[in-house]
């Protein structure tokens, strides 16, 4: 009896849950795929097209829609809520659907050339404070910036040191070392930015500034000269024009604290060429280096005979002989007077110079 | 501007926040939407534009002027734009005796074009036809997909990405419950794609999840699916990578089972057994001397089996 009873009492209680359940369920083939962080529902139910063609269009669409957002609310309900000032808030998960960003990942910073060999060394950086006590206005003061700790532009009183020049306006001069120096970090800057993002900045000479000496100029002239196809090789001289100096390569001194084993097999490598019994010089190189040197010189000669014919009968020779060694360039002895060279005389010729 | 890879530097503080609002980073913004109009448009174009403008409000903007050119063939303008107003996501709206009534969902990654997908409007009722209270503007809408053609044709499922990368609001980490109002639904049907917008009414069920009735809103539309002009895969996928960084970091040493119990792992060091730390007894004590070194190990076997 009291089985009976209990049984009868389990029943009602199954169906009073069903009926309350009853409003919110909803009854699909497939379950629903849900992105809750997004809110939304992916419905993968095949839709009867009979249906929808025998009801009203809209009548059809907005119970399957009812529906699905039916079981969106469910599935959302089911999350924890919390209360946030009289408010119910559902705490969504992360977004599961993956969407495509707007623009890609941000890149880190490349190391400066002071951050590199910072950390070659092993330098920490030293965290400074950003107020320092001052004495004189008895007060905690900027270490950098607006009404700073010495300030030296904002002096009233220079004293004239006794090695300058009494007729110097120190502060003039004080001004202009800001500048410079505000300069050159700029100028760091844009360095450190450009070779981050490895473009090219031109050299000396060729982005002119507005008074560039003569130095500069010459440099210019010569960049231009050696950036042909071949280098250079065949560009022909004006008549006067002096040999550039400080061509050839910058020697590269390799850092005090590097690479070891790169050093090791430096070192190892100049010994097995120093071992070796072949010739470092190459001699076809070299006479053909002669060769061309020999035929620049008589070309420029022969101008300057040209040139200078009927203007000074006297001279004349004596002129010529003159320009004509001048015309050579420096550290070249006897220019004329050479001859077919020979193997060894014509290794020692570029040796010379 | 910090641009040029950062070689102009900005003077003000307000600059400076202006840019990094702009540049690339780990957790983004909100895609921002431009709607625009072609060279010749409709008024049903003209009027669905301002539709969907009032659904994206306030993350989009809407141009008033006429834009001559053609998406399909030339998105430089397109990119230009995208780059002036730093909106990832675009609508073009035109229309011509080929195309009637036509519109461009697009999206951008890095300012170029993703995603292109072009539907034109068969139905259309807008937001003034249907008289009825409407959501308030930004509110986050809840989007439903219906159909299998989402499923299984590719050109559905980009549509859906596009679609829901849209309409779908700020990514927020909590949502307010009476605030969930706002409900768009797609059902693919057909080769036919239609959206509604409804209004969603919590009512009273006899449990703790409202019942939901829905009452039609917002613009309604009946769209036909045209050309799509979608990215390549590795692009798709490059426009996935995320950062590491966002990555959920791993909580190591913790497993479930599967019936949902916790287990966590402990590392100890090598225990030495016989430095053991037993119960002292007087007697047991270490004698120095020869005799003593049998009678403590007679006592050190007792002692191991007792630990055991």
């Amino acid at each position: 009896m009291a089985a009976c009873s209990i049984e009868g009492l389990l029943a009602k209680a199954e169906q009073d849950e069903a009926e309350k359940l009853k409003s919110i369920t909803v009854q699909k083939e497939l379950d629903l795929e849900f992105d809750i962080g997004n809110l939304v529902a992916y419905d993968k139910n095949r839709i009867d097209i009979r249906l929808f063609r025998e009801q009203k269009k809209e009548d059809f669409l907005r119970s399957l829609a009812r529906d699905n957002t039916q079981l969106l609310v469910n599935e959302i309900w089911k999350h924890p809520t919390e209360r946030v000032e009289e408010v119910i808030v559902v705490k969504l998960p992360e977004p599961t659907t993956a969407l495509p960003r707007e623009k890609p990942p941000p890149k880190p910073r490349p190391p400066t050339k002071w951050e590199e060999f910072a950390k070659l060394k092993g330098i920490q950086k030293k965290k400074k404070t950003n107020l320092v006590w001052d004495d004189v206005a008895k007060e905690w003061k900027r270490r950098w910036g607006y009404k700073r700790v010495n300030d030296g532009t904002k002096e009233w009183l220079i004293e004239v040191p006794e090695t300058a020049d009494p007729n110097e306006d120190q502060f003039a001069k004080r001004n202009k070392a800001k500048k410079e120096k505000v300069a050159k970090n700029e100028l760091h800057r844009l360095r450190n930015i450009a070779r981050a993002q490895k473009i090219k900045v031109p050299g000396v000479g060729l982005t002119p500034t507005a008074q560039q000496s003569k130095t500069d100029l010459a440099r210019a002239v010569n960049v231009a000269k050696s950036s042909t196809a071949s280098a250079g090789k065949f560009q022909e001289r004006l008549p006067k024009e002096k040999a550039p100096r400080n061509t050839g390569k910058k020697r590269k001194f390799q850092p005090v604290i590097g690479n070891f084993s790169n050093e090791k097999q430096r070192q190892l490598d100049l010994l097995k060429v120093m071992d070796s019994k072949k010739p470092r010089l190459d001699v076809n190189k070299a006479v053909n280096k002669q060769m061309r040197e020999d035929d620049r010189e008589e070309s420029a000669a022969k101008f300057k005979k040209g040139g200078k014919k009927g203007r000074k009968g006297g001279n004349f020779s004596g002129k010529g002989k003159g320009g004509g060694g001048k015309g050579k360039g420096k550290g070249r002895a006897g220019g004329k007077g050479q001859g077919p060279p020979s193997g060894k005389k014509g290794a020692g010729k570029p040796g010379k110079r | 501007m910090k641009q040029y890879g950062g070689v102009i530097k900005p003077k003000t503080k307000r600059a400076k926040r202006f840019l990094d609002n702009r540049a690339p980073k780990l957790t983004e913004n909100i895609k921002n939407a431009m709607i625009m109009k072609g060279g010749n448009t409709s008024m049903t174009v003209t009027q669905a534009l301002k539709d969907i403008y009032a659904l994206k409000k306030p993350s989009a903007v809407l141009y008033k002027k006429k834009n001559i050119t053609r998406p399909f063939e030339d998105s430089t303008s397109l990119e230009f734009f995208s780059k002036k107003t730093d909106s990832s996501l675009f609508l073009f709206g035109s229309h011509n005796k080929k195309r009637p009534n036509n519109l461009i969902f697009g999206r951008l990654f890095d300012f170029h074009v993703l995603d292109m997908i072009e539907l034109g409007i068969e139905k259309y009722k807008s937001l003034s036809d249907i008289k009825s209270s409407k959501c308030p503007e930004g509110t986050k809408p809840m989007l439903v997909f219906a159909g299998d053609a989402f499923d299984h044709e590719n050109d559905h499922k980009r549509l859906k990405s596009l679609l829901t990368d849209f309409f779908r609001g700020p990514v927020v980490p909590s949502v307010r419950l009476a605030g969930l109002e706002h409900v768009l639904h797609f059902t693919a049907l057909e080769g036919k794609i239609y959206m509604r917008s409804y209004r969603s009414l919590l009512k009273k069920s006899g449990c703790r999840t409202p019942r939901i009735e829905l009452e039609e809103i917002g613009p309604s539309f009946d769209f036909i699916l045209r050309r799509t002009h979608l990215a390549s895969d590795d692009l798709y996928k490059t426009a996935h990578k995320q950062p590491k960084a966002l990555k959920p970091k791993k909580k190591k040493n913790i497993s479930h089972d599967t019936f949902g119990t916790k287990f966590g792992r402990l590392h100890m060091q090598k225990q030495d057994l016989a430095k053991l730390q037993t119960r002292k007894m007087k007697g047991l004590r270490k004698r120095r001397g020869p005799a003593a070194a049998a009678v403590v190990a007679g006592e050190t076997s007792p002692k191991t089996t007792e630990v055991e």
